[in-house]
């Protein structure tokens, strides 16, 4: 196992465990990223401003990241760009289709118990796992 | 106003989280999706550490009668466990594994100004839109297909 960062994964996890909590027990929202994305894109009158307070933030946050850990953009790995293209079609889909993402069903929801979002976890790990097998171990890590 | 800047904050609070775990760098992902090869567990921490404080946060918010600057608590509604959830998910799946970036790392790395986010980002948002599209296309039809003597603009 390479490059394996348990503390630094541990805090920063942490840190969206408080930011989803305090979304929950002051604003009693749901801090799912492609929910709170989507819900820009097809506005509701009254459920807006908060989800681009909160995009606006995570904004800001990036910026502070480049700031203070630059290390954090230090993709490391990138995949061609068309593949890359296919890809956020297929997270920006399907995440609508099945109702959350890695924080909507993999931080709210396997918090809560919920079935969906145990069912929904446990199915994009693998299909992610998959992907990825396909890729590095069949198609020889060419891409 | 108050409930503004606390959505603000989390954002905020919610990026750093996503840079300090290791959430931002695709290679992270990658590697920890990677259980046949150079399988990197790091990432496993990170939903070990959210999880752990949201799940007491959780249990909390369910004995309070509503949130400190809200009216009341907006959950996602109870729905099935159905096909199309597991559809999609496997979907968002094949995506995070192929690109190596999930929406909300996506979004705080456009910081970075790096033209690869870009081109991820401008792509998760037409997935999204053709999610608008499809499903709209969807239940014309099905109005359609239950009185087609109805005009498409009735459906």
């Amino acid at each position: 196992m390479h490059n394996f960062t348990p503390l630094a994964s541990l805090a920063g996890g942490v840190l969206i465990g408080l930011s989803a909590s305090a979304m929950l027990l002051l604003d009693g929202k749901i801090a799912g990223i492609s929910g709170i994305l989507a819900g820009v894109l097809k506005p509701v009158k009254g459920d807006t401003l908060w989800r681009i307070c909160f995009l606006t933030g995570l904004l800001a946050g990036g910026l502070l990241l480049k700031k203070l850990l630059p290390r954090a953009f230090e993709f490391g790995l990138i995949r061609p760009f068309p593949l890359l293209a296919i890809a956020g079609l297929l997270v920006g889909f399907g995440t609508r289709v099945g109702s959350g993402c890695t924080s909507g069903h993999g931080v709210c929801g396997v918090s809560r118990l919920s079935p969906r979002s145990l069912v929904a976890t446990a199915t994009f790990i693998f299909t992610g796992a998959l992907v990825v097998y396909l890729l590095n171990h069949l198609a020889g890590g060419a891409l | 106003m108050n409930a503004l800047l606390t959505s603000f904050i989390s954002g905020m609070v919610f990026a750093l989280g996503l840079g300090i775990s290791g959430m931002t760098r695709p290679v992270k992902v990658i590697s920890f999706l990677d259980f046949f090869g150079t399988w990197d567990a790091s990432l496993a921490f990170v939903m070990i550490g959210a999880i752990a404080v949201y799940f007491a946060a959780y249990r909390w918010s369910s004995k309070m009668p509503s949130p400190l600057l809200a009216s009341d608590f907006s959950l996602p509604k109870p729905s099935d466990l159905d096909a199309k959830l597991i559809l999609g998910a496997a979907i968002f799946g094949a995506g995070w594994g192929l690109g190596g970036f999930c929406p909300g790392p996506a979004l705080t790395s456009l910081a970075s100004g790096a033209p690869a986010v870009l081109i991820f980002v401008a792509a998760m948002l037409v997935g999204m839109r053709l999610h608008t599209w499809v499903s709209k296309l969807g239940a014309t039809t099905a109005a359609w297909r239950a009185s087609p003597s109805k005009s498409i603009q009735d459906a």
